[in-house]
């Protein structure tokens, strides 16, 4: 084990939630649970992008009274890349959302075992 | 000097093969070389060929049931427990990999290098924006946020072609509309709650106004067309729960939709080839940059933020629609 374990605690808690949510998507049967899987891992990639460009002692990139050094503010580009990472998985869970209901109205179930079980037993 | 082929012997050659092809003609015709068309194995009668289906079926039944299949029921819960042995392998390996990682809030991490300086100290002059990260994401990558307004504009024309219920259709044959459990949601919607109306009589104009303000001053503080297309989405779908879907399809219906994205994309799309288009060629693009600080500056970062606002909005109060309603 590296000796940064405790001082990174917040990139730990991020891999933690990406991991709970990976085993969301394997171990759940409902197809809804397994979107709330999914997105709890989109989160995770959130947190560990903002921990990446949080610098200790600055403050947030917006400028205040014309000080423009590099020493007065945080890291802004982790912000930019979390919301194009959140606009993409807004567009992702509808989509997934909505292909949920279309499964839903043909099969009236969530569950996905039962959803591939008919489909086998219908011969596709 | 050309010699000219016989039909026999033109016949025989590729070129003849290929226009042949090209034709859409067959090489034989089935009448013609008298396939053996008879069974090999000779048809059971009916009786054996129903009794042979329902075997199958009982067979397949069997095959997917957990009681009668020891197979099936040992795949399942070794499937869980594999699963279970590696997500923990998996996050050991990733925890195991951040302790090695270095220390959060210093300094002199790789991710601080050239590129945010830059973006820190000449931001300000290049883009006019008070905000940096606005700065960032509406200037300097400007093309990367076109991207992401079209990915929601895709994404609302996909879910629309997933859910949206033809009215035609359902009109013709009532059955289908009936049969169909997600179509007739608005049959249980709430009506006339009069908690619910008066508390969105005081707060939707001030969500709305609220959004307004995120949205313009997204190059001042924190926010932007995203956030702020987000609130003014969440008020309209506040609107539509009070007061229903007839209030709302005065304003807001499938072709504002249309007509707000197309304007909205294209002005986006306008501005920034031309700012491109004189920035690739050294050319003064003519637009003030104006005084930081004050809400009519930093160019067109403001039109910019405009039109991802109403694009956001559009987005969300549509997927709200269609999730619930299937139509506007």
């Amino acid at each position: 084990m590296g000796s940064n374990l405790s001082v990174n605690y917040t990139e730990v808690i991020a891999m933690i939630l990406f991991v709970t949510g990976f085993a969301n998507l394997l171990l759940q049967k409902n197809l809804i649970k397994k979107i709330i899987g999914f997105n709890i891992m989109d989160s995770s990639i959130y947190l560990f992008l903002a921990v990446k460009g949080y610098i200790t002692g600055r403050t947030v990139p917006i400028v205040v009274d014309n000080v423009t050094s590099v020493e007065a503010y945080i890291n802004p580009i982790p912000a930019g890349l979390v919301l194009t990472g959140i606009v993409v998985s807004v567009s992702v869970s509808a989509l997934m959302l909505s292909l949920t209901i279309r499964l839903y109205r043909r099969y009236q179930t969530l569950n996905l075992d039962e959803i591939s079980t008919r489909l086998k037993r219908e011969g596709m | 000097m050309s010699r000219r082929k016989t039909d026999e012997e033109y016949s025989k050659t590729r070129a003849y093969r290929f226009f042949k092809w090209l034709k859409g003609e067959k090489d034989y015709t089935p009448s013609e070389t008298k396939m053996d068309m008879s069974l090999l194995i000779p048809i059971a009668d009916a009786s054996t060929t129903v009794e042979r289906m329902q075997d199958k079926q009982i067979a397949k039944e069997r095959a997917y049931d957990e009681h009668s299949n020891r197979l099936l029921k040992f795949f399942n819960r070794m499937y869980r427990i594999v699963a279970v042995m590696f997500c923990i392998i998996f996050g050991a390996l990733l925890i195991y990999n951040v302790s090695y990682l270095p220390k959060v809030g210093a300094v002199d991490r790789p991710t601080n290098n050239e590129v945010p300086a830059r973006y820190i100290e000449k931001g300000i002059e290049e883009t006019g924006a008070v905000n940096i990260v606005t700065g960032m994401i509406l200037d300097y990558r400007a093309f990367d946020t076109f991207g992401e307004s079209n990915v929601l504009f895709v994404a609302t024309i996909t879910v629309l072609i997933l859910l949206r219920i033809n009215k035609d259709r359902s009109r013709l044959s009532p059955v289908l509309s009936e049969d169909d459990p997600g179509a007739g949601d608005s049959i249980y919607e709430p009506k006339d709650d009069l908690i619910l109306q008066t508390v969105a009589k005081f707060l939707v104009p001030i969500i709305m106004v609220f959004g307004i303000y995120v949205i313009l001053n997204g190059h001042l503080s924190p926010g932007g067309g995203f956030s702020g297309g987000a609130v003014i989405g969440a008020g309209l779908i506040l609107y539509v729960n009070a007061f229903g879907f007839e209030k709302t399809e005065e304003f807001f219906t499938e072709k504002t939709y249309k007509w707000i994205s197309f304007g909205a994309l294209t002005t986006y799309c306008l501005c920034k080839a031309y700012s491109f288009f004189c920035g690739a060629n050294h050319l003064d693009s003519h637009i003030p940059l104006g005084t930081p600080g004050a809400i009519l500056s930093s160019g067109l970062i403001l039109i910019l933020n405009i039109c991802v606002g109403m694009v956001v909005a559009c987005t969300m109060y549509t997927f709200y629609v269609m999730f619930r309603k299937g139509d506007f």
